[in-house]
């Protein structure tokens, strides 16, 4: 997809004005929060397991061409084939070509958020094959023209209105006086309508949770078992996965799995995980007579070596931005691309570049929620730092702030002088705010005082609060 | 190979900063895949067996799965009966045709009319047997073959699967130790926990989103080996 990460402050502006998405966005406490702080306290290994998949990430990465090679000779061995993809060109190419070669005209598709970074629909579409998303949340979007806005719920962003709102749009063979107001009546009617699309589909497309290097299996986690719909009924499966998805062992992945549901749902255990490897079998009533795995680079070799390396452990569970209060304050299409929230401001300055995404990593308070809760323990804070440096390396970052930060820096290593200057400041600020306690307005940092009030200090800087407390004066 | 391939491989080896892998490396890669070993397995599976069955029964049911246990492989065409009379459903099913429910003497209800194969999109309920059942989550391991094809998981409104409470075991590893040994990898293996089921609605629960609506789990206290596939 064409990234709009460039114009994320206008796109947050939008959203934060925007009461209907702060109703939607309001169920996630609920719904992602609570439910996954029930589930962990229910499993008291749950630390050791994190210590033991970030473990096992970092070994499979750094030896992540044996272990590639490996999956794509057991494919091959299994019947199946692998197609590898440096770039999103090449990965639509290769999936086009298979589709063409079977003469497919509709194409069923279970959520994939690479297909979305390939911008695979528009691909298949161009070229007159229809995709169609089976996900209920894939589904509502692709009818509304909108992309997702959370990798696990990608219609977070709508409320039940706006989905009724768009059936009755589309779905205009049925009787337009028909109730739908509320999730049961739409969720049931998106069941009927897509069980004939399933049944039609000439291929099937799903992304992969994980590729197991040891058996060649693809392995895709869902709740609504559209994806297991998606591969079993058409003659042709195809799986889309990045190159960071392989793990070694079927045990690996057991272990990442007790992470994964948890983490993103508060499940013990999503409803349906299915491993597939190769074609259906001599003798076997269902299942695909084609088997293809396109592997995806697009960038992620490039992060190997660097520190944004750590964002190649994510396994995709949502967990960073069901607990970011940014992502909860502007919701997933502000980031302007596929992976919003914490883990999309790490990531995205790897994949579409800092000159796109460089506003990301500054839409942190560095609160660390993200990283509390992060299965694999990727830092994020850390890499957001990271590439704030490097935008200020790079001269990317606005000029005010770089010019900000050298006087800082100048002061900062003048120890006299800056106690001199804090001092001053605090006393100055603490009388300008006397009667409030806070500040409305303040010469040059209209971009905080413009949205908010600045607390006043209450008379003393940091560092004599400090020298007090140490000398047990203060308290 | 093809040039991508190399351009991907190349790329990973050149930010890895080294060359292909070999030596010590590659045989710590080669032993990790050739001899698997398990990670660290949580404790609440660490449970005498008939207890293990209990937390399979209390962990699938939490997630809206119903469970009846009956005695043998005799009372199961009455508990099927049941079922379905309780839900004013047809009195049909198309079953696997599973070696595995060849003891279930199905004449014993004439008035249930059951056929086997795959799946077809009038069927509204399936029976099939299990690979194995996990406690620690109250999973269902259900692997594809001739006997047991895959689309009977997904397509009927009603899933059905006898299990025999020999074939409950802790955890997913002991279920891929079964699969294991008992040959080449399935092409397709399903871990099924509950019925079919979306938020993706005000994250509000339904069932039934596009799997099937209801999963009926009929554990045979009595036969079947421990883990029998």
């Amino acid at each position: 997809m064409q990234p709009t990460s460039h114009a994320f402050v206008e796109n947050a502006h939008r959203a934060l004005n925007d009461a209907q998405l702060h109703a939607a966005l309001g169920h996630m406490k609920a719904g992602f929060q609570d439910k996954r702080a029930a589930t962990i306290a229910r499993m008291p290994e749950f630390e050791d397991l994190r210590d033991q998949g970030r473990a096992i990430k970092n070994h499979t990465l750094a030896h992540l061409d044996a272990y590639l090679e490996r999956f794509e000779a057991k494919v091959t061995e299994t019947g199946g084939r692998v197609h590898w993809a440096p770039t999103p060109a090449e990965a639509r190419d290769a999936i086009l070509k298979i589709c063409q070669a079977a003469g497919a005209r509709t194409v069923t598709k279970g959520k994939s958020m690479i297909a979305e970074e390939i911008a695979l629909n528009e691909h298949l579409a161009a070229n007159g094959i229809e995709p169609i998303e089976t996900d209920l949340g894939e589904y509502i979007i692709q009818l509304r023209g909108e992309l997702p806005s959370h990798i696990i719920a990608p219609a977070i962003h709508l409320v039940k209105e706006q989905v009724a709102e768009s059936f009755y749009a589309h779905h205009t063979e049925l009787d337009p006086k028909r109730p739908l107001d509320d999730a049961r009546a739409l969720t049931d009617e998106a069941r009927a309508m897509l069980r004939q699309r399933f049944l039609a589909a000439d291929v099937g497309i799903t992304g992969a949770n994980f590729l197991i290097a040891e058996t060649g299996s693809t392995v895709i986690v869902t709740n609504e078992g559209n994806g297991d719909l998606t591969q079993n009924l058409p003659r042709i499966h195809i799986v889309i996965a990045s190159i960071e998805k392989v793990v070694p062992t079927l045990e690996d992945s057991a272990t990442i799995l007790r992470l994964l549901a948890r983490s993103a749902t508060g499940q013990e255990y999503s409803a349906y995980t299915t491993f597939s490897t190769g074609p259906k079998r001599p003798g076997d009533l269902d299942g695909p007579d084609e088997f293809h795995v396109v592997i995806l680079d697009n960038g992620r070799s490039a992060l190997l070596g660097t520190p944004a390396q750590e964002t190649l452990r994510c396994i995709r569970c949502g967990a960073c931005m069901n607990h970011c209060p940014i992502y909860a304050s502007v919701g997933g299409h502000a980031y302007g691309w596929v992976i919003p929230g914490p883990i999309g401001a790490a990531i995205n300055p790897g994949l579409i570049g800092l000159e796109e995404a460089g506003h990301l990593p500054n839409a942190s308070t560095f609160c660390g929620r993200c990283e509390s809760v992060c299965p694999m323990r990727i830092p994020l804070p850390s890499i957001m730092r990271h590439w704030r440096e490097r935008q200020h390396e790079r001269k990317l970052s606005p000029g005010t702030v770089r010019a900000g930060l050298g006087l800082w820096a100048w002061a900062a290593r003048r120890p006299r002088l800056y106690r001199f200057g804090t001092r001053l400041a605090a006393a100055l600020l603490g009388r300008l705010g006397r009667r409030r306690g806070r500040l409305k307005r303040l010469p040059l940092a209209g971009g905080w005082t413009d949205w908010r009030d600045l607390p006043a200090p209450e008379g003393r800087t940091f560092q004599q609060h400090w020298a007090a407390r140490r000398s047990g004066a203060g308290r | 190979m093809s040039a991508g391939r190399e351009r991907i491989l190349g790329g990973i080896r050149k930010g890895l900063g080294r060359g292909k892998l070999e030596g010590e490396a590659l045989a710590a890669v080669e032993a990790r895949l050739s001899a698997p070993a398990r990670n660290l397995i949580p404790r609440r599976t660490a449970l005498p067996t008939a207890e293990l069955v209990d937390l399979f029964e209390k962990m699938a049911t939490d997630v809206a799965a119903t469970l009846r246990r009956v005695a043998g492989p005799d009372d199961v065409p009455d508990a099927v009966a049941e079922f379905l009379a309780g839900l004013n459903l047809p009195s049909e099913i198309k079953a696997a045709p599973d070696p595995r429910l060849d003891d279930i003497p199905w004449s014993k209800r004439p008035t249930l009319a059951v056929s086997h194969g795959a799946a077809a999109d009038s069927d509204l309920t399936a029976v099939t047997a299990a690979t194995a059942a996990i406690a620690e989550t109250g999973t269902l391991m259900l692997a594809s073959s001739a006997a047991a094809p895959t689309r009977l998981n997904f397509l009927p409104d009603n899933h059905i699967v006898v299990l025999r409470a020999g074939q409950v075991t802790g955890t997913y590893e002991d279920g891929w130790d079964l699969v294991r040994a008992a040959g080449a990898l399935p092409r397709t293996v399903n871990f099924v926990t509950g019925p079919s089921r979306t938020g993706d609605i005000e994250q509000k629960i339904q069932l039934g989103a596009h799997g099937p609506r209801r999963l009926h789990i009929i554990l045979v206290e009595d036969g079947g080996e421990t883990g029998s596939s």
